[in-house]
């Protein structure tokens, strides 16, 4: 039985059960999901999980209720709907409820690779064995990722979608002397991770970061490698263009206003990258703009926050919406245009006290403006203070140095920060954005950050690694 | 066919593939969760999910499959692709693997439990919620809300050492909160603890709580937040309330002692530790008051069990006694490593997901004092309760933490309401400096520790009570 098989049974059952009058959507996704482990340069965790995932949402009588399971044959299935239905029944009126995704053309997702989708654990092994070859000698420790998911759509106003979407994501530090480089990349195709040029990267920055010093906390000058960036965009989609949160004021998010430098460009675009072409709703995905060269544009909706906006669906129902609110997942930072970087141009940059901490001719070309700041690989454990002002704490990690006169010449003790998000990319902060994005998986597939590394005016230290 | 007849074709067929060892877990878990939200219930979700994991291992190499079907042929193929999976890890193959002995045992065990929480009517534990949050708009919050949530678990463990043990663990908790919403700035308060409080129990938890009594004093305190004056910065005696110290001992004892961040497995992600193998047994890790247990023995906290997911009984241990590092937290494979004897802590999020170290409940035990005494004994400080955030390094040892709400303490009385306190400091000097620490401990349930890769959601419980802490920097801000 085929996921869109499955789908119109289950509102196939719910008709039946619950009267014609009731309205469903059923979801129905199929997962193989298989993730590489490796620590102290050898494999010690190496899973994967074949799964399908059935979600049902349904409104009867003016009540509203979801459901969901695992359980895909005749009794499962009707298990499922009879449970609902006995919630939706004890649930109290829902007056906001915002129907259905009325039928409407979904177009296919933008890439999918069979190969990705059906690899083989070897294939990941073999990644991993080239990364741990590549750090030469160092010790190394990270993960090589694929995953496939196959999905339908079908509601009871006659609208169905399917699609499948494949992605893979390697994961890497190396590690010497109490320090550690990183290297990460998503991908839509398993063949585009290059696990040497990844262990390569990563083992250069951690020997470029051994022997750190300890600066004192304060204000610097930065320029943010695009994993560090990518902690940016996660916190903004969560608590700043996340429509339930705006609706609620607890948002900065205040569109039309210059909030932002006018080198910010912040566009939500799955369909960028391998995806299922509908949300949960059955809305179709497509690219939504939220900061536009400064000035904010946008959140994300799903029916029910868009319909209290008057915005309608931007296409971002997920699960657990009605509780976290519905968030862009798939941001891009947009690179700056009109440059010309050679590759493998590091220029002087990297060829100081600093060697291999600056590993690309993007990041170099920020780092050589910089009179003295630091130059941050990575950013780890940030959590909000202050959600309206979006008040960050959290660590580097992974390689801090200090630049001087455009160069780094010492790598330095991780620091605690404590930042406003919003107000270190405010108007005028923004000393430069690369021109070449790198994409950063998230902890779960199908959800990523894509941006270029950045050269910000300050950002707030507020604490040294010993205290 | 039965789950362990699935369990068990699943761990044959990984030794028929050339496993050494194989281990499978039947799991079936029912859960169900509602959320309100200003005296209306927000949403219902009830998920049923039910699968078989199998883990092999093949030369010093592990892999393991889980597939959502019980049938024979789907255990079977899951054992062999188990299997399969630990040759492709050879490719990249470690040290020898051994696994300390544990006696195969067949066995069943409950949690314990008075009120099946499923089986309380939606319709009541509906109006609990839609209650309390109407209370709380009421009195002047901006935003009020109510979750409760239950699992319901079901699991058979059987390995290829003779291991058949079943398990059913039934969980909940819930809470409310209140967030006034001001200019600039957001304040929130909840009750009994950020997220709730969870236990291995039935909804006598839950109803013990008493949610709506609680309502009116957490939406007046969130609205008095918003004018409160800042918290102090500088150094000064703390004194945390046991939620907030729940937290601390998660973020900054449970984690910094899980065997396989001292191992280095979790480098590249949850990170390391600070401690070294090397000073167990020796290291002073706080002051003398600092007696931590690990014990999954504790009927009704979250992180209590029969036996953990690879078949080790619950046994009670201690982790830091009177300021000693003693224990850590192990499983078979790691503690072979490190030359240890003793596993028992090792768990999985599901039938999806490789078991791993994990917190059980890590506590400590009661002190001499009380709150009372602690406050009255306090010249000048911050007394700080309920998390908010927290920040702490990959190795466990520089953390920041804000709270909901302080109190200023002068002369041994607890005083004006203080907003946005925060603190920071280094694990082992801020356990140091512990000087008095309370009887009147409460095991706090934290259902939300994610750890892995894939990610895993730990349920974890930290008895804790009120202690104070000597000069630690407050009041960190943007």
């Amino acid at each position: 039985m085929t996921e869109l098989d499955i789908a119109g049974r289950v509102v196939e059952l719910v008709r039946r059960l619950a009267g014609p009058d009731a309205q469903a959507e059923a979801v129905v996704t199929r997962a193989d999901l298989a993730l590489t482990r490796f620590a102290n340069s050898f494999i010690h965790q190496n899973v994967a999980e074949s799964g399908v995932a059935v979600r049902l949402r349904m409104h009867v009588d003016g009540r509203t209720a979801a459901g969901s399971g695992s359980l895909v044959d005749a009794d499962g299935l009707r298990a499922l709907v009879e449970r609902t239905l006995a919630a939706a029944r004890l649930c109290p009126p829902d007056p906001a409820w915002p129907g259905l995704t009325p039928p409407s053309p979904v177009p296919s997702g933008a890439v999918f690779d069979e190969a990705t989708a059906y690899a083989e654990p070897d294939e990941r092994a073999a990644r991993v064995r080239a990364f741990v070859d590549a750090v030469g000698g160092l010790e190394a420790a990270g993960y090589c990722r694929t995953a496939y998911r196959s999905g339908a759509f079908a509601n009871s106003a006659g609208h169905s979608a399917q699609g499948r979407t494949a992605e893979a994501a390697m994961d890497g530090i190396a590690r010497t002397g109490g320090s550690d480089g990183v290297a990460r990349h998503c991908a839509d195709r398993l063949a585009d991770l290059d696990g040497a040029a990844l262990g390569t990267r990563a083992a250069a920055k951690a020997r470029a970061a051994v022997d750190p010093v300890e600066l004192p906390p304060g204000r610097y000058e930065v320029v943010l490698e695009p994993a560090a960036v990518a902690d940016l965009l996660q916190n903004f989609s969560w608590y700043g263009f996340n429509g339930k949160r705006y609706a609620e004021r607890q948002s900065f998010a205040e569109p039309g206003t210059a909030q932002f430098d006018p080198a910010v460009t912040l566009v939500d675009d799955p369909l960028h990258g391998s995806t299922l072409p509908y949300d949960v709703e059955g809305a179709v995905r497509r690219a939504l703009t939220l900061v536009d060269a400064g000035i904010t544009a946008g959140v994300a909706h799903d029916r029910r926050s868009g319909a209290e906006a008057g915005t309608g669906s931007t296409g971002h129902g997920m699960p657990g919406a009605s509780t976290f609110g519905p968030m862009p997942r798939n941001l891009r930072l947009l690179p700056a245009t009109g440059g010309d970087l050679a590759a493998g141009d590091l220029g002087t940059a990297g060829t100081t006290g600093g060697v291999g901490a600056v590993a690309d001719p993007d990041t170099a070309a920020l780092v050589a403006g910089v009179e003295r700041g630091l130059l941050v690989s990575d950013f780890w454990y940030t959590r909000v203070l202050d959600p309206k002002r979006l008040v960050i704490t959290g660590l580097t990690r992974n390689g801090v140095w200090l630049v001087e006169d455009g160069v780094p010449t010492r790598p330095v003790r991780d620091f605690r920060f404590t930042e406003s998000y919003p107000r270190a990319l405010g108007p005028g902060a923004v000393l430069g954005v690369g021109q070449r994005p790198a994409r950063m998986p998230d902890r779960t597939d199908g959800v990523w950050w894509e941006a270029p590394p950045l050269r910000l005016a300050a950002w707030n230290f507020t604490g040294g690694a010993s205290g | 066919m039965t789950e362990f007849d699935a369990a068990t074709a699943a761990v044959q067929a990984a030794l028929d593939a050339g496993a050494r060892y194989a281990d499978a877990r039947v799991m079936h878990r029912r859960y169900e969760s509602m959320s309100a939200r200003n005296g209306d219930i927000e949403e219902l979700l009830q998920d049923e999910s039910i699968g078989l994991g199998v883990r092999a291992l093949v030369g010093s190499s592990w892999g393991f499959h889980a597939v959502p079907e019980l049938s024979d042929a789907a255990a079977r193929e899951a054992g062999r692709r188990a299997a399969r999976t630990a040759a492709a890890s050879g490719r990249v193959s470690g040290p020898p693997i051994d696994l300390v002995p544990v006696e195969a045992t067949t066995a069943s065990w409950a949690s314990g439990c008075e009120v099946d929480p499923l089986g309380v009517p939606l319709s009541d534990k509906g109006d609990l919620l839609v209650r309390a949050t109407g209370t709380i708009r009421e009195h002047g919050a901006d935003l009020a809300e109510g979750l409760y949530q239950i699992w319901d678990t079901a699991k058979w463990f059987v390995s290829s050492e003779g291991h058949r043990i079943d398990q059913r663990i039934r969980e909940c908790g819930g809470g409310i909160s209140a967030t006034s919403i001001g200019d600039g700035e957001t304040q929130r308060r909840s009750y009994p603890s950020y997220r709730g409080q969870y236990g291995t129990t039935g909804w006598e938890l839950v109803t013990s709580l008493d949610l709506a009594a609680h309502a009116a004093r957490i939406a007046e305190e969130s609205r008095a937040l918003l004018t409160a004056p800042a918290c102090p910065a500088g150094e000064l005696d703390l004194i945390l309330g046991s939620e907030q110290l729940a937290l601390q001992i998660h973020e900054s004892v449970g984690h910094a002692i899980e065997l396989d961040r001292i191992l280095g497995w979790e480098a590249a992600f949850a990170g390391t530790s600070w401690l070294d193998l090397a000073q167990l047994g020796s290291l002073r890790y706080g002051s003398d008051l600092m007696t931590v247990t690990i014990d999954p023995t504790i009927p009704g906290a979250l992180g209590s069990f029969g036996f953990d997911d690879e078949g080790s009984p619950a046994v009670k241990r201690d982790a830091v006694r009177e300021g000693r590092w003693v224990g850590v937290l192990a499983g078979r494979d790691s503690a072979a490593v490190a030359g240890l004897d003793y596993g028992g802590s090792v768990r999985a999020d599901g039938w999806a997901r490789l078991p791993m170290v994990r917190m059980t409940n890590v506590g400590l035990e009661p002190g001499p004092h009380t709150l009372d005494e602690i406050i009255a004994a306090t010249d000048d400080g911050v007394l700080m309760d309920v998390n908010r955030s927290w920040s702490i390094d990959d190795k466990r040892l520089n953390f920041q933490f804000g709270c909901e709400i302080g109190w200023e303490v002068k002369k041994g009385r607890r005083g004006r309401m203080l907003r946005n306190p925060t603190y920071t400091g280094i694990g082992p000097l801020f356990w140091r400096s512990m000087d008095m620490l309370s009887s009147e401990v409460v095991p706090w349930g934290t259902p939300n520790c994610g750890k892995g890769q894939p990610g895993q959601i730990g349920h974890t419980g930290h008895p804790a009570a009120p202690a104070r802490f000597r000069n630690v920097r407050v009041g960190v801000r943007a």
